[in-house]
């Protein structure tokens, strides 16, 4: 499977919001297995680059790559077919419908059942519902939401909404997992335990590229680390390498201390 | 600025408020009220009304000293209410609610007069309606004025299909609802992608241009005159005719409607639809694609509005533009609202309450939609979610959560 | 022909316009689609009627000058302003926070009760409205602008500036430009959010009733049902514009009244109506948000 094209690769990838670049020319590169961190200032276009990438919002230029495949013009839901699934930095999740229903609207996209097999049922169909429930109480075990299937997502605690998420975008069978500051608004032990899970997703052959403030965290799971500000790409590179960079120290001088 | 404004201070005490309220509705109804000729100039009827909005808040005030504070205690007993019967609802097995209720839907009629059954015919057809607009507006949260387009789609092609052509119930059933879908896709096609008020009007829009075109084509439609002499239905060489064999038919097709919407709701589809009622950027990252579920929702939506307007044809053997204003969608909109939106014993509740009071109400005969009218606020006011509504829901949306501007300014 | 049309149109369209800018204002605040507006319209008309006979009954003063118009106007301004702000206080405010259909069926229910109420209290049939411009006029070459039309253009002008000034110079109109951004954050900063809305709804209000006033001299006659018709027209005016934005709502009735008039006029009178739909779909398709609309891009 070592493809030598990575999985995913952006080009030049620029964003205009009127007369605002929000980023510019930025390339990055995920590669099959691996975590990748992208970190930055408030504003350096971390989650404008997670737009780009799932087709909520088209890039201005540039391209982007996945499996050596341009995604251009692409509409989410298509992205999201081709293998790349992603996380929200404030929650989103269905309200109104069950833990359960949340994980098994996440694999919509992996099923089949139309509307004559909704009214008719056939065995193919049963079937399918039984695999879909069983699949999502699978993720809910896995992200250690076992026993709440049945709650109102709303109902959910902070922390574990943000698993649900998590559990909602891996349902989708992704190859690549965007994790939009998973660890936001959560305690020291909730972060710890978050890190856990994401090495388990990494476990499974998905790779994973994250937004996230939180240093500590970012940095002791990611294998690599690229570094925006104010829409550029500063840095990129292992962990040190980047926290020795002196641009980066420049970039978040007075905002935050890298390493804290 | 207003009265009310100006004397804040006043407004405080409950008893001045009731005052003021009354002295300030007599106002109100005082210039449409008098009449220039009668003798005080008809002073009598703004008195009435003053009178009436006092005692109201005196009605109001004692219930609600009685049950804890504001209009809490109706609320609260209506909130109780509704929540006893979601959670019975709940509760039961489905199928065993059903079974009672299609007990009592079969065996009720029985027991009835020839009026009596049209008005249930009439609960039938409306309860078919709204469970279609329910896929639209309830299950999916698109917000659809013109849903009467597509009954009236469905109710001309049988009319139509039977006078000129010849073709029997049977045949333009499936063919009605099928023409009715086709019409909400060509529609929905390029409308879906508009936020939720710009669809609104423009199925407001399409609704009028139906109805003004069947009331101007004259050499389809005999414009305002309608189509006379539907043929009635027939099974196996028996026709249909009497309110009660009509009563069973309506109810066959009712009993479909509520498998079938029941079946979508606890599907793959099902659940597309709420998903996307409750965050469509989340739905679409899911990889639903937003399009078709909304194309799917509206054509089901239209489908049995369709078969709808097929059997309306047939019962009344007469049909004319007049029956599909824009206030039937108003109607069946509401129905879908009060009775509790996506609940389908909610909405047959909220079809059944909407035809029923009215009748209950002729008494009152020039009053009925004044009181209809009136009775719509209230019920929105008191219990916002409608009658069997999720009573969770209210927890969030209620306005406690949001921030009290006084409390600020 | 084609000029007659235009004048035509565009009187029909600054009544549109005035209507319409009631509906996008609300709109622009709490996003409801206040759908009892038409009707405000419709009891401004009554209002005319009533003052009218009022004063012939009184005999103070000559029902025909122009007094007697004054007083009319203020009528129906003061008593739909009114009635706008009660409308408020009782059918939506209790609703704040609810989803957002509660209040749109609430806004129906109000829109059939005050219809059957002014049925009842006035009865079903039409009325005849006071003529107060019989016969005036300026003669152009292939046309001719009534007295009335003209006084119907310059009073709708008039109240879109004062509107404007209201707006954009006022303490008030900050407050509710405030308010139409980000709600919470003018309830944050000290803007007695109440109360905006209630001016807004007493601002709409007041347009609404003068609207009344000139359609009913316009067309002569007016019954409880006009405020139905005339509140969709409108709402289309709104939403054609872009809705919420105020000067959308200007354009949108003006291109309104135009499209009406010259398609009653070239096209068919009987598919006036279906042709102000369908322009209003198309532009939709195009412009998603309306001609002035901003384009909502999707907030992630």
């Amino acid at each position: 499977m070592s493809a030598p094209v990575p999985l995913l690769e952006t080009r030049k990838l620029s964003k205009n919001f009127g007369g605002l670049r929000a980023i510019d020319n930025i390339d990055l590169s995920v590669e099959t297995d691996e975590t990748v961190g992208l970190i930055g200032p408030n504003g350096a276009g971390k989650t404008t680059v997670f737009n780009c990438v799932t087709g909520m919002s088209p890039p201005t230029s540039g391209d982007i790559l996945y499996r050596g495949e341009s995604l251009a013009g692409l509409r989410p839901d298509q992205v999201t077919a081709r293998g790349i699934s992603r996380t929200f930095q404030n929650i989103r999740l269905f309200r109104e419908m069950t833990v359960i229903e949340n994980v098994m609207v996440g694999s919509h996209c992996r099923a089949r059942a139309g509307i004559l097999g909704a009214v008719f049922r056939p065995k193919a169909v049963v079937k399918e519902e039984e695999e879909l429930a069983a699949k999502a109480l699978g993720l809910l075990r896995f992200v250690g939401l076992e026993g709440k299937a049945d709650l109102w997502a709303r109902q959910l605690p902070y922390g574990d909404q943000r698993r649900l998420e998590i559990a909602r975008a891996m349902a989708s069978d992704p190859s690549l997992l965007l994790l939009d500051e998973p660890a936001c608004g959560m305690n020291p032990q909730e972060t710890i335990a978050l890190m856990e899970l994401i090495r388990l997703i990494r476990d499974r052959g998905i790779a994973v590229l994250l937004i996230e403030h939180q240093m500590k965290m970012i940095m002791g799971i990611s294998d690599r680390l690229v570094v925006l500000d104010h829409g550029t790409k500063i840095a990129e590179g292992t962990a040190e390498a980047v926290r020795a960079d002196p641009a980066v120290i420049g970039a978040y001088l007075g905002k935050e201390s890298i390493g804290a | 600025m207003t009265t009310p404004a100006r004397s804040v201070a006043l407004i405080r005490r409950p008893l001045s408020r009731i005052v003021l309220a009354s002295l300030w509705f007599g106002l109100l109804s005082l210039p449409l009220m008098m009449e220039s000729q009668a003798p005080f100039f008809g002073l009598r009827r703004p008195l009435l009304v003053s009178a009436g909005v006092a005692v109201i808040g005196v009605l109001r005030l004692a219930v609600s000293r009685r049950a804890g504070s504001g209009a809490g205690g109706v609320q609260r007993a209506l909130g109780a209410t509704g929540r006893a019967v979601h959670h019975l609802v709940g509760q039961i097995d489905r199928r065993l609610l059903y079974a009672v209720g299609l007990a009592a839907a079969a065996l009720i009629p029985l027991g009835l007069n020839r009026y009596h059954i049209d008005i249930l015919t009439q609960v039938g057809i409306y309860v078919t309606l709204a469970l279609g607009l329910n896929i639209v507006v309830g299950l999916a949260g698109l917000l659809d004025l013109g849903y009467v387009a597509f009954y009236a789609v469905g109710a001309y092609a049988y009319g139509l299909l039977s006078t000129r052509v010849g073709l029997s119930f049977w045949e333009v059933l499936p063919l009605g609802a099928l023409l009715a879908a086709l019409f909400g896709v060509l529609l929905g096609i390029p409308v879906l992608r508009l936020r939720g008020d710009y669809l609104a009007i423009v199925t407001l829009g399409f609704g009028e241009m139906i109805r003004i075109t069947l009331n101007n084509w004259d050499s389809v439609t005999r414009g305002p005159n309608g189509i006379l002499g539907i043929a009635r239905p027939k099974i196996l060489g028996f026709t249909i005719s009497t309110p009660i064999q009509y009563y069973y038919l309506i109810l066959a097709l009712v009993l479909l409607t509520v498998f079938v919407v029941e079946r979508l709701n606890r599907s793959r589809i099902g659940r597309a639809w709420t998903a996307m009622r409750d965050d469509d950027v989340a739905a679409e990252a899911m990889g639903i694609n937003l399009v078709k579920t909304k194309l799917l929702a509206f054509g089901l939506g239209a489908t049995w509005a369709g078969s709808a307007g097929v059997f309306f044809a047939s019962k009344m053997t007469f049909i004319s533009p007049e029956s599909f204003t824009f206030f039937e969608s108003v109607i069946i909109l509401c129905m879908v609202v009060l009775g509790g939106m996506g609940s389908v014993p909610g909405v047959i509740l909220g079809a059944a309450t909407l035809v029923i009071l009215p009748e209950i109400m002729r008494q009152f005969a020039l009053y009925r939609m004044l009181i209809f009218g009136g009775a719509m606020v209230v019920m929105m006011v008191m219990r916002p979610q409608g009658l069997v509504g999720s009573p969770r829901r209210k927890v969030a949306l209620g306005p406690k959560d949001r921030p009290r501007p006084t409390a600020v300014s | 022909m084609l000029l007659q049309q235009l004048i035509n149109g565009l009187t029909l369209g600054s009544v549109y316009a005035l209507i319409a800018l009631g509906y996008t204002m609300v709109y622009g605040i709490i996003e409801l689609i206040n759908f009892a507006h038409g009707e405000i319209y419709m009891l401004g008309a009554y209002m005319g009627i009533v003052t009218f006979g009022l004063l012939s009954t009184l005999h103070l003063i000559s029902p025909d000058s122009v007094v007697a118009l004054l007083l009319m106007m203020v009528v129906a301004m003061l008593f739909c302003g009114a009635c706008g702000v009660t409308m408020e206080r009782v059918a939506y405010r209790p609703l704040r926070g609810a989803s957002r259909l509660s209040p749109l069926i609430s806004a129906l229910g109000v829109s059939i009760f005050l219809q059957n109420f002014v049925m009842l209290a006035q009865g079903p049939r039409d009325k005849g409205f006071p003529n107060l411009f019989a016969g005036g006029g300026i003669d152009l070459p292939g046309a001719r602008i009534s007295a009335i039309q003209i006084f119907i253009m310059a009073t709708s002008v008039m109240m879109m500036i004062g509107l404007q000034l209201l707006v954009h110079r006022t303490k008030i109109g900050k407050a509710m430009r405030a308010t139409a951004q980000d709600m919470q954050m003018a309830c944050m900063v000290g803007i007695n959010v109440d109360r905006v809305i209630s001016v807004t709804f007493l601002v709409g209000s007041i347009l609404a009733g003068v609207a009344g006033i000139l359609v009913g001299m316009y067309y002569g006659l007016i019954n409880f049902f006009i405020g139905y018709i005339a509140g969709i027209k409108a709402f289309t005016a709104a939403v054609l514009g872009g809705i919420g934005k105020i000067q959308g709502a200007m354009l949108g009735g003006l291109l309104l009244g135009l499209i009406e008039s010259l398609g009653a006029g070239y096209i068919s009178s009987e598919y006036k109506d279906v042709f102000a739909f369908a322009i209003l779909i198309v532009v939709l398709i195009f412009r998603p948000s309306g001609l002035l609309g901003e384009d909502i891009s999707k907030r992630v």
